[in-house]
C-alpha cells in the first residue's frame, strides 16, 4: 500500500524555506542600504566602476532562463516532456554563461587590484571599500545560489528524462523551479542597487 | 479541502508576453539610470524592480493560482522584511 504523495506539502516546506532566503538577502540590502546612505558619493563612484553591459547581459540571462524554467513546469503537466526537457536545458546553459559572464568580471576586478583587503581599497576611501565588500559577497552569495539551483535542475532534468517526475508526480520539478525564480528575483534587486546607482 | 491534485498552468503564451513585459521594463530600469534625478533614481530602481519581482512571483512562481496559506505567508515574511528595514533605519537614523 503506498500513501499519496503530498504534494501541496513539499511546496509549502520549499516556500518555508525561500522565506529565510529572502531574510537573509534582505539583511544584506538593509546592510547595503545604510552604508549607502552614510556614504553616498563613495558608493556612487564605486558603481561607476562596474560594467553595466555584463549587468544588463546577466540580467537578460536571467529573465530567460527563469522564462524557460516555468514553460518547462506548463510543459510537464501538458504531458509535452521533450518541451518540458529542453526547457530545463535551456535554463541550465543560461545559469552557465551567467557564471562565465560573472567570472570575467570578477576577474576583471581583481586585476585591477579590486577585491577584499587588496591594498587598493584598504588604502582608498572607506565607503568604496565597503561598496566593492558588499558586491563581493552579495554576487557570491547570489553566484553559489546559481550553482545550487542549476544542481536542483540538474537533478530534475534526469527525474523527467527516467518518467519520475511526470504529469501527475512534478513537485521536484516545481519546488526547483521556484527556487531558480527566487535567485532570478534577487538578482532583480542587486542590479539597479549596485550596476545602475545613479 | 481541494482536490490534492488541483493542476494550474500557465499557457505559453501569457509566460512569453511575462517575458517580454520583464525584458521592456529592464530596459526602462536602465534608460532611467541616466537621467540624473539625485536620490530619486534609487526609489525608481526599486519601484521598477519590484514590479518585475511581483511579475515573477505572480506568474512565474505561480501565487496567482495560489491558496491563502502561501499568501499570507509571503505577505508576513514581507512584513517582517520591513520590521528589519525600518526598525534598522530608525536606530541609525536617530543616532
Amino acid at each position: 500500500m503506498s500513501s499519496p504523495s503530498d504534494e501541496s506539502g513539499k511546496k509549502l516546506g520549499m516556500w518555508l524555506f525561500l522565506y529565510t532566503e529572502i531574510i537573509l538577502f534582505g539583511g544584506l540590502f538593509v546592510l547595503y542600504a545604510v552604508y549607502f546612505a552614510r556614504y553616498t558619493s563613495d558608493f556612487i563612484e564605486g558603481g561607476k566602476e562596474l560594467n553595466r553591459l555584463f549587468g544588463v547581459a546577466n540580467t537578460i540571462i536571467l529573465l530567460i532562463s527563469s522564462f524557460s524554467v516555468a514553460a518547462s513546469i506548463t510543459a510537464i503537466q501538458k504531458k509535452e516532456k521533450k518541451r518540458a526537457m529542453a526547457g530545463i536545458v535551456a535554463a541550465l546553459l543560461c545559469g552557465l554563461v551567467f557564471l562565465v559572464n560573472k567570472f570575467f568580471e570578477w576577474s576583471h576586478k581583481i586585476d585591477l587590484g579590486i577585491f577584499p583587503n587588496s591594498e587598493k581599497l584598504l588604502d582608498g576611501p572607506p565607503g568604496q571599500n565597503i561598496f566593492f565588500g558588499l558586491y563581493f559577497v552579495i554576487t557570491g552569495l547570489h553566484g553559489i545560489h546559481i550553482i545550487l539551483g542549476m544542481t536542483l535542475l540538474f537533478i530534475s532534468l534526469v527525474y523527467v528524462q527516467r518518467n519520475r517526475t511526470n504529469h501527475e508526480r512534478f513537485a521536484l520539478l516545481e519546488n526547483s523551479g521556484l527556487y531558480w525564480h527566487l535567485v532570478d528575483l534577487i538578482w532583480i534587486f542587486i542590479f539597479p542597487l549596485f550596476y545602475l546607482v545613479i | 479541502m481541494k482536490s490534492l491534485n488541483t493542476q494550474h498552468f500557465f499557457e505559453y503564451k501569457i509566460l512569453i508576453n511575462v517575458l517580454l513585459t520583464l525584458l521592456a521594463l529592464t530596459g526602462i530600469t536602465v534608460i532611467a539610470s541616466y537621467i540624473d534625478l539625485g536620490k530619486m533614481n534609487v526609489w525608481i530602481a526599486l519601484f521598477i524592480a519590484s514590479i518585475k519581482g511581483s511579475f515573477i512571483l505572480f506568474f512565474f512562481m505561480h501565487m496567482k493560482y495560489e491558496g491563502r496559506v502561501l499568501v499570507l505567508s509571503f505577505l508576513g515574511t514581507v512584513f517582517f522584511l520591513g520590521i528589519m528595514i525600518s526598525f534598522t533605519f530608525w536606530d541609525v537614523g536617530f543616532r
